[in-house]
C-alpha cells in the first residue's frame, strides 16, 4: 500500500503567498479572540477554589446552584463533568476572607439541600501560587523558544531558525486563539500540551530543512523554489504518516481519556493539525524570502574539508 | 551490511531484560496493607510488636499474607480490601485501648505484590501521584516574616537582660517591625551599650541616630533563621502527621519558604488542617512538692507522667512557668557523667539566665517538662536539679537511649517555628483515582493497537519491526520510571501515549527513507543502510527540538506538569533507542543474513512511470 504517488515535485512555492495570506488571517483572527475575549483561565492560574462531587442519581444543577446561592456564595460556577452525575464547582477567591475553607463550606450547603453529594476533588489555589504558575508558564515558553532558536541556528542556520520559530509560534496562538474564541478552560494541562507541541511541530520544519540542505548540496541547476518544492515533496508522505499517527493516539486520549485529559488532547489535535500546515507551507515561503540559497551551503563545505571533518569526505 | 556486531544484539537483549523485570511489578500491582507504627516519639515498635499484631490477628481470625518489620513499623498484607479493613479495626481495637491517646498509628497501606526475588532487585511498581491514588495535597506558605519578629522579640528581651546585667541603663528596648529600638538617656550610656552589645550579639547590626541605637539582623542571621524554622516545621509537621495514621506521607521543601505535604489515602480533610495548624508547646515548670506531699493541689496543676515502668504517675506542678519551648535552641540526646542517657538542650541567653536563677535557687528540687498539645498537658521529664545551670544543660531521668532521642525529637519538633497558612489544596477522592487510572490506560492502549495495526498494513514487515520497537519504547520507558520510583500522574500517563505517537516519528522516517532509496533502485541491503543512516540524522535534530521542551517543562513546570515532562523527556531518550538501535537489530536478524536479498517487505514501492510495479516480497 501506498497513499502517496506523486510524479513530480508539486509547485508549493508558487503558492507562497496564498499561504502565508492564509495564515496572516487565521493568526489575526486568533490575535482578535485572545484581545476581545482573552483566555478562560482555570482555577490553578487565577486562584480559588474547585470542588468536583459526584451525586448518584443526575444531579440537578439549578438546586445546586440554589444552594450555593442560599449559603451566600457569589459569582460561582456549577456545571456538568463529564457525566449527568458529575458537578464542577468553581469558586473564586474571596479577599479577606479564609478561602481554603470554602471548599468544606460548600459540601456542607450542598449536604443540606440535595443530599447524595459526595465529594470527589477539591482544589484550592492561593492567590500568589496562581500568579507564580502564570508567570512560570510564560517563563517556560520563553525558555523553549529561545532554546529551539539558538539549536537551529547552531545546527543550520540562522534563516532556518527564524522561520520556523516564526511558524511555530503562529500555531502557539492559534491554539491559544481557538481556547479563547470557544472560551474553552486554559489549565496547566493545556499549557504543557501547548510546549509539547511547540517541540513537537519545529520538528516538521527541521524534517523539510534537513532535505533542503541535503537538496542544496546534492543536486545542481535548481532554484530555490524548486528546491523547496523537491523537499517538501519528497518529505510529504512522511509529514502525514507520521501526524496521522500521533493524531490517533491523541483521538485516543480524546476519546478514552476523559474530562480531565479531554482540553489536553484538544490543543494537540489543534496543534498537530496547523503544525503540519505551518512548518511545511509557512516556515518554508519564509525561509525562501529570508533568502537562502545554494551558496550558503557549498561555502560551509568548503570550510568543512580545511577542517578534515567527518562531512567533510563527502565530496 | 546490515549485520549488527554481537554486542549490539547482547546490549539490545539486556536492554529488553532489564524493561521486562522493571516493568513486571506493575502487573502485580500492590496488595492491601495495614501499617503499624508508633503514635509516640517514646514508644518504639520492635520484634514485640511485631508478635503482638500477629496474636491479635489470630485472635481474630483474621488471614494475612505476611507481617514484615522495617524501619516504619510493622506491616500485614491481606487478600482484599475487606480483610484490610477488618484487620485495621481489629489492630485499632486491641492495639490503642483508650482512643483519645492512642499509643500506635494504624494505617492502612498499598505494598508491592510482587514476588521476593522482584524487591530485592529493588523492581517496585511506579509510585502512583496522588491523583491516581486519591488523598489530600497541601501546599503551605511559612511565615517568615512570622519567624523574625518572633526571633526579635526573643532578643530584645535578651538585650534587656544584658544591658541590665552590665549595669547599662537605657529607656526603652522595643521592636519596631525588623529591628529593634533601644533609646538611651545620654551618649555614653549609648556607647557603652553598643560597645556591649557588639560583644555579645554577633548576628545583630547597629545603627546609631543621637540617642537611639537601632539593631537589625544582619542577612546571614536572617538566612539562617529561615532555614532552622523551616526545618522545625517540616520535623512538626512530620511528627504530627504521623497521629493521622497516613502510611506514606510527604513533607518535602520547595522552594525558601514552601513546605509539600501529601497525605495519600486521607479523606477527612478537615481534621488533616486542624493537626497542621496545630500549635503544640513545651513549659518548664518546677513541681510543687508541697502540695504533692499533702495532696492539696488547688493552685497547681496536675499532669500524667508515664514512668519507665510504663505506670503512669501524676505530677503537681506550680502554675508558674519558668520557661516556653520556643526557648530551646538546640536539644541531642547524649549521656551524662554517670554514662546514663540524658538529653543535652541548649536555651537561649534570656533563658539561659532565667534558669540560672531558678536552679539556683531551686537545687535538689524536682523540676519538670511539660508537652501541651490539644490542650491537653504531659509531663514528658521530671528531673531533680542537681546544681546550678544557665543555658547549657541535661535532662537526665529513667531515660533509655531510645527515649532520650525520642526526648531530643520531641524537644526540637514540639512546636511551630512559624506559623503556617494553606496556599493550595488538592484532594482527590480514591473512586476518581482509579478512574484515571482505566482512562488513561485505554487511551493509550487503543491508541497503540490503532498505530500498531496501520504500520504493520501499510510497511508490511517494517511496520511489524517498528510497532515491536515502539512496544519495547514503552516497555523501557515504564521500566525506568519503577526504577526511579517517578510518582506517576495523569498527565504523566498522558504523556507515555503522547511519547508513543511521535515516537512513531522515527519509524516513519526510516521507512519512508528506505522506500525512497528502494525507489532511485538502489538494492534491498543497500537501501536498508543508507535508509537508517540517513533517517538517523534527521531523528536526532528532531529529538533534541522536542526535548527542549521537555526540559523547560521539567525546569518550569510544577506539580502536575512536573510529572508530565519528566516522562516527556525519559520517553524522548528511549524512543530514540529503540526506534533506530532495536528496530535496526530486528530487521538486521530478519534480513541482514541473506547475501542475495530481492526484495524486502516494506509495503509497495511504487515508482513513476511504471504503471503497478510490485518490488516487495520475501526473497
Amino acid at each position: 500500500m501506498e497513499f502517496f504517488r506523486i510524479k513530480k515535485d508539486i509547485p508549493f512555492m508558487r503558492h507562497a503567498l496564498t499561504f502565508n495570506i492564509i495564515s496572516l488571517i487565521t493568526f489575526l483572527l486568533a490575535v482578535f479572540f485572545l484581545a476581545t475575549k482573552g483566555l478562560h483561565l482555570s482555577v490553578e492560574f487565577t486562584g480559588g477554589t474547585l470542588i468536583e462531587v459526584r451525586y448518584p442519581q443526575a444531579a440537578e444543577l439549578e438546586k445546586v446552584r440554589g444552594a450555593l446561592a442560599e449559603a451566600g456564595f457569589t459569582d460561582f460556577q456549577a456545571q456538568n463533568f463529564g457525566s449527568s452525575q458529575d458537578v464542577l464547582i468553581r469558586l473564586p477567591l474571596r479577599s479577606g476572607e479564609d478561602s481554603n475553607k470554602q471548599g468544606e463550606q460548600v459540601l456542607a450547603a450542598l449536604a443540606a439541600a440535595t443530599p447524595g453529594a459526595v465529594k470527589q476533588r477539591n482544589e484550592y489555589v492561593g492567590p500568589q501560587v496562581g500568579k507564580e504558575l502564570a508567570e512560570n508558564g510564560a517563563m517556560a515558553l520563553l525558555v523553549v523558544v529561545i532554546g529551539i532558536m539558538i539549536y537551529l541556528a547552531f545546527r543550520f542556520e540562522w534563516r532556518f531558525s527564524v522561520s520556523a520559530i516564526i511558524a511555530n509560534l503562529h500555531d502557539v496562538i492559534i491554539i491559544l486563539g481557538f481556547f479563547a474564541a470557544f472560551q474553552w478552560e486554559f489549565s496547566l494541562s493545556v499549557l504543557a500540551a501547548v510546549l509539547a507541541v511547540l517541540g513537537y511541530s519545529v520538528n516538521e520544519s527541521v524534517v523539510v530543512f534537513d532535505r533542503v540542505r541535503e537538496t542544496f548540496k546534492k543536486v545542481r541547476g535548481l532554484t530555490t523554489p524548486q528546491v523547496l518544492d523537491h523537499a517538501i515533496t519528497s518529505t510529504i508522505s512522511r509529514t502525514i504518516i507520521t501526524h496521522a499517527s500521533t493524531q490517533v493516539m491523541v483521538l485516543s486520549m480524546l476519546i478514552f481519556g476523559g474530562e480531565t485529559l479531554h482540553y489536553f488532547a484538544m490543543a494537540l489535535t489543534i496543534g498537530i493539525c496547523f503544525g503540519i500546515y505551518s512548518s511545511v507551507l509557512v516556515a518554508s515561503p519564509l525561509v525562501m524570502w529570508l533568502g537562502v540559497s545554494r551558496e550558503q551551503f557549498i561555502n560551509k563545505q568548503k570550510r568543512v574539508i580545511e577542517g578534515a571533518n567527518e562531512d567533510g569526505a563527502v565530496v | 551490511m546490515n549485520r549488527y556486531p554481537l554486542w549490539k544484539y547482547i546490549l539490545v537483549a539486556v536492554a529488553l531484560v532489564f524493561g521486562f523485570i522493571y516493568t513486571l511489578p506493575n502487573f502485580y500491582g500492590h496488595s492491601p496493607a495495614v501499617q503499624v507504627s508508633s503514635a509516640k516519639a517514646t514508644l518504639r515498635v520492635d520484634d514485640d510488636t511485631q508478635k503482638r499484631v500477629e496474636e491479635i490477628l489470630k485472635e481474630a481470625g483474621i488471614a494475612h499474607n505476611g507481617i514484615q518489620l522495617d524501619a516504619v513499623g510493622v506491616k500485614a498484607r491481606f487478600a482484599n480490601e475487606d480483610i484490610q479493613l477488618q484487620a485495621r479495626d481489629a489492630l485499632q481495637k486491641n492495639l490503642n485501648p483508650d482512643a483519645s491517646d492512642p499509643q500506635y498509628t494504624v494505617a492502612l497501606n498499598l505494598l508491592s505484590a510482587s514476588p521476593r526475588w522482584l524487591t530485592a532487585l529493588h523492581a517496585l511498581p511506579m509510585y502512583l501521584g496522588l491523583d491516581l491514588r486519591g488523598g489530600v495535597h497541601f501546599l503551605l506558605q511559612v511565615d517568615m516574616q512570622g519567624a523574625l519578629s518572633k526571633r526579635l522579640d526573643a532578643t530584645a528581651a535578651d538585650l534587656r537582660l544584658q544591658l541590665r546585667d552590665k549595669k547599662i541603663r537605657y529607656a526603652s528596648v522595643s521592636r519596631d517591625k525588623d529591628a529593634i529600638v533601644i533609646k538611651f538617656n545620654d551618649a555614653e550610656t549609648r556607647d557603652k551599650a553598643r560597645a556591649a552589645i557588639t560583644g555579645l550579639q554577633r548576628e545583630l547590626t547597629l545603627t546609631q541616630t543621637d540617642l537611639t541605637l537601632t539593631a537589625a539582623l544582619l542577612p546571614q542571621a536572617m538566612k539562617e533563621i529561615q532555614e532552622a524554622a523551616l526545618k522545625q516545621n517540616m520535623a512538626t509537621l512530620g511528627n504530627r502527621v504521623n497521629e493521622l495514621g497516613v502510611a506514606e506521607p510527604v513533607i518535602q521543601q520547595q522552594g525558601a519558604d514552601r513546605i509539600v505535604v501529601q497525605l495519600p489515602g486521607i479523606q477527612d480533610v478537615a481534621q488533616a488542617k486542624e493537626l497542621i495548624g496545630r500549635t503544640a508547646t513545651l513549659e518548664v515548670r518546677m513541681v510543687d512538692e508541697s502540695a504533692s506531699a499533702s495532696g492539696l493541689t488547688a493552685g497547681a496543676d496536675v499532669f500524667p507522667h508515664r514512668e519507665r515502668n510504663g505506670e503512669v504517675s501524676r505530677v503537681v506542678v506550680k502554675k508558674e512557668v519558668v520557661l516556653t519551648g520556643d526557648r530551646f535552641i538546640k536539644a541531642s540526646s547524649t549521656f551524662d557523667q554517670n554514662h546514663q542517657p540524658a538529653v543535652s538542650v541548649e536555651l537561649d541567653t534570656a533563658g539561659g539566665n532565667i534558669m540560672r536563677d531558678v536552679t539556683s535557687k531551686n537545687l535538689k528540687k524536682l523540676m519538670a517538662i511539660i508537652l501541651f498539645d490539644r490542650g491537653r498537658g504531659e509531663a514528658i521529664s521530671v528531673a531533680t536539679i542537681q546544681g546550678e545551670f544557665s543555658s547549657q544543660f541535661q535532662i537526665t531521668g529513667a531515660f533509655s537511649p531510645k527515649e532520650t532521642n525520642d526526648l531530643a525529637i520531641l524537644i526540637r519538633s514540639g512546636s511551630l517555628a512559624a506559623p503556617m497558612e494553606i496556599i493550595e489544596e488538592r484532594t482527590i477522592g480514591p473512586s476518581l483515582g482509579q478512574e484515571s487510572i482505566d482512562k488513561g490506560f485505554y487511551s493509550t492502549l487503543w491508541g497503540f493497537v490503532a498505530i500498531a495495526v496501520f504500520m504493520m498494513v501499510y510497511y508490511q514487515m517494517f511496520g511489524v519491526t517498528s510497532s515491536l520497537a515502539l512496544a519495547a519504547n514503552l516497555l523501557l520507558l515504564v521500566a525506568l520510571l519503577s526504577l526511579l520510583q517517578a510518582t506517576l500522574t495523569l498527565p504523566g500517563i498522558a504523556a507515555i501515549a503522547l511519547t508513543l505517537g511521535m515516537a512513531i516519528d522515527a519509524n516513519v522516517l526510516i521507512n519512508e527513507r528506505v522506500r525512497e532509496e528502494l525507489r532511485a533502485g538502489m538494492p534491498p541491503q543497500a537501501a536498508i543502510a543508507e535508509g537508517y543512516s540517513q533517517a538517523f540524522r534527521t531523528i536526532l535534530d528532531s529529538n533534541i527540538t522536542t526535548l527542549i521542551a521537555g526540559l523547560a517543562l521539567l525546569i518550569f513546570g510544577s506539580g502536575p506538569v512536573r510529572g508530565f515532562a519528566v516522562v516527556h523527556c525519559l520517553g524522548i531518550l528511549t524512543s530514540i533507542f529503540s526506534s533506530v538501535v532495536i528496530s535496526r537489530a530486528l530487521v538486521n536478524l530478519i534480513y541482514g543474513r541473506q547475501k542475495k536479498l530481492a526484495g524486502v517487505a516494506i509495503g509497495q514501492v511504487w515508482k513513476p512511470g511504471v504503471a503497478v510495479t510490485t518490488v516487495a516480497g520475501k526473497k
